[in-house]
């Protein structure tokens, strides 16, 4: 009895770790904004087909330097990658794929003044530039004509930590005003010409709570879940649009005709009558072949479940669907994947 | 005090010269093998930590040789910081921490000198214990919970109750505001709270040790109770409550996390002690994962030199000191 019951369980052990060891398991690293679903996601794909994929969510930055290095499969990032950066990863070649897309929110903080201030482009960099300092300001007070604005300071929030939003909202303020451009520029982290830095999306959430006059960008994800106060954008079309994930989405199907076809390319301020204008994918970044034949067959059936069934999810999480023509076009890149 | 000649030190002077002339086993390090190792091992576990520090500088020296060798060594007195045009100067970090240190110090010395004294001179002898425990508990709270803390509870407060009446104080440019509760001063007092039982507990060990036929000469002597604590317990462990205060100054130089989420994170030079401002730890912390360009990692890396350089070079200059005061006590003593 005790023989066949140690023989048992020494079949049961060999065949637990035989079973464990043919699960097969990808590495990635990346974006801090597309974790919330890029964990949903593989959570899911991991109930349907056993397959691991394991996510860092360090930033795009370090999620760039990961993939160069060769330490991870995959990597994820709000900026896509330069030809100087995809020439570094092993291999040479990287596939730059938009995964979601997300919005920058203008939030602020004014006594009386609820969700629906307007705002323009040209505004918004002044007032970032330092230009514009008091809220009853005749810029403002054009774009809304009988709101009370009172003679309250204007308090900026920045983030104060390198980051894809401030990509985004520096790329779209870079388009619109040329004194941006020439005194500040796009990228994750800027010389900002004025007001205060908080370290990531609560930071500056908390700081526009709580100080009066104060206006900054955070995600809209955030600005949904904790129903802050935000402004409707004035887009190329001359419409003010509220952001929100149909906007979003209408951004992006106005941006396709001007999308090439490495799907590297910002649509800030893009084309369209309901399009938000501030707003921009997020990209997994998979080269182009994969030494590992199972790791790159499986990575390859992960990314078309996610242009299907993913995309399906997004917006349970707040985040925008890409739209179905540019999810073709995806899907075509895809299928170039060799392993 | 000069040694007394008891009965301890007489034997120990016997076994450090033996009948026989040699210098004892133990003074030497031993004779057999075994004895041998054990004192290389122990020599090698001690020389790993200076090697370590070495190492440590060749690395930060080597990884900010680009922007060093674009900028020269104009970059540790250059106001600009601009990831962009990838123009980089550390001096408004440099500010940045060391006004922040300078803060946390001025509020966080007075008071955990004051509370030390409190709790071994002047508490009832049940409270003694409690007290003691209940700051140094402020100890194990992690920096980040602080950061939030600051954040959340701190920034505010400041900002609704504290600032307007500063503002009012004439302070000159020191307390002029514009303030949004995000400042050099808040991320000040939330270092300060954070110092404040390393000073605490060291100062307390220091009072402790001093013995008591100080204070009971002092009070013989006629002192009142205040007299007695100033002449008896402070003079005497004044390089102890200096080594405190190192030790408090060492852990705000190097704090990142909570001073990252309360100062403002805006690099410039202000008097204004309202304002908002930035560290050096803290630019490394925001900016370093997301830094793609080469130039702008060598920066971050320099400014990581630069924070290795100032807390070396305030710890000699510190230890110094407490070498100078302690010699010229035991002169006074002497005498």
């Amino acid at each position: 009895m005790n023989k066949f019951l140690r023989i048992a369980g020494a079949a049961a052990v060999a065949l637990g770790l035989a079973g464990s060891a043919s699960a097969l398991s990808l590495n990635g690293a990346g974006s801090t904004f597309i974790y919330p679903l890029a964990s949903k996601w593989f959570y899911e794909y991991n109930q349907n087909t056993g397959v691991e994929i394991n996510y860092q969510s360090i930033g795009s930055g370090a999620g760039i330097k990961q993939l160069q290095a060769g330490t991870v499969d995959f990597g994820a990032s709000d900026a896509y990658m330069s030809p100087e950066q995809m020439g570094a990863v092993p291999g040479g070649s990287v596939l730059n794929l938009p995964a979601t897309m997300g919005a920058v929110v203008i939030t602020y903080n004014i006594p009386n003044v609820d969700t629906g201030m307007h705002l323009d482009g040209k505004t918004l960099a002044g007032i970032f530039l330092g230009e514009i300092t008091n809220w009853n300001a005749p810029e403002i007070a054009a774009l809304n004509p009988g709101m009370n604005l009172p003679d309250l300071a204007i308090t900026v929030v920045h983030r104060a930590d390198g980051s894809g939003t401030t990509n985004i909202f520096t790329n779209y303020l870079t388009k619109i005003s040329m004194d941006w451009a020439g005194a500040v520029g796009t990228g994750t982290a800027v010389k900002w010409p004025t007001g205060v830095g908080g370290k990531g999306n609560e930071a500056v959430a908390g700081v526009v709570r709580q100080v009066s006059g104060a206006i900054g960008y955070v995600e809209l994800a955030y600005v949904i879940q904790n129903k802050m106060t935000y402004a409707f954008m004035k887009n190329r079309a001359g419409n003010f649009v509220e952001p929100t994930i149909a906007s979003v989405s209408a951004a992006a199907d106005g941006a396709l005709a001007n999308m090439p076809g490495d799907f590297r390319m910002y649509f800030t301020n893009a084309r369209g009558a309901e399009s938000y204008p501030i707003c921009g994918f997020t990209w997994f970044l998979v080269p182009t072949h994969f030494n590992d034949p199972a790791k790159g067959k499986a990575f390859v059936d992960f990314l078309n479940w996610s242009m299907d069934e993913g995309q399906k999810e997004a917006p349970s999480l707040n985040y925008a669907p890409l739209p179905d023509s540019l999810v073709a076009k995806i899907k075509d890149k895809i299928a170039t994947i060799t392993y | 005090m000069a040694p007394v000649n008891t009965a301890e030190n007489q034997t120990i002077g016997a076994m450090k010269s033996s009948p026989e002339g040699r210098p004892s086993g133990l003074a030497r390090g031993g004779a057999n093998p075994g004895d041998r190792v054990f004192r290389t091992l122990l020599a090698t576990a001690a020389g790993v930590i200076p090697l370590l520090a070495a190492g440590i500088l060749v690395l930060l020296a080597v990884s900010s040789m680009p922007v060093l060798e674009k900028t020269g060594l104009f970059f540790f007195v250059r106001k600009e910081w601009d990831p962009v045009a990838e123009q980089f100067g550390a001096l408004a970090f440099a500010y940045g921490t060391l006004m922040t240190s300078f803060i946390a110090l001025v509020v966080a010395a007075p008071a955990g000198v004051g509370i030390a004294l409190a709790i071994t001179e002047f508490a009832p002898l049940k409270a003694r214990e409690w007290a003691a425990w209940i700051v140094e508990t402020l100890a194990a709270v992690p920096s980040v919970i602080f950061g939030l803390w600051g954040l959340f509870v701190l920034a505010p407060f400041l900002h609704t109750y504290v600032d307007p009446i500063l503002e009012r104080v004439p302070g000159g440019p020191f307390f002029a505001g514009p303030d949004t509760g995000l400042s050099l001063f808040t991320a000040g007092v939330v270092v300060a709270i954070m110092i404040l039982p390393t000073i605490m507990a060291v100062c307390r060990e220091v009072f402790n040790a001093v013995p008591i036929s100080l204070r009971e000469s002092a009070l013989a002597l006629g002192s009142t109770r205040w007299e007695a604590v100033r002449l008896a317990v402070l003079a005497p462990s004044l390089p102890g409550i200096i080594g405190a205060i190192i030790l408090g100054m060492g852990r705000a130089l190097g704090e990142t996390m909570a001073v990252t989420m309360v100062i403002g994170n805006a690099p410039q030079i202000t008097a204004n002690l309202l304002g908002p401002a930035d560290s050096l730890a803290s630019a490394i912390a925001n900016q370093f994962t997301e830094a793609t360009s080469d130039m702008h990692l060598s920066a971050l890396t320099a400014l990581g030199f630069l924070l290795f350089g100032i807390t070396m070079v305030l710890n000699i200059v510190a230890r110094l000191l407490v070498w100078a005061v302690a010699r010229r006590m035991q002169h006074v003593a002497a005498k």
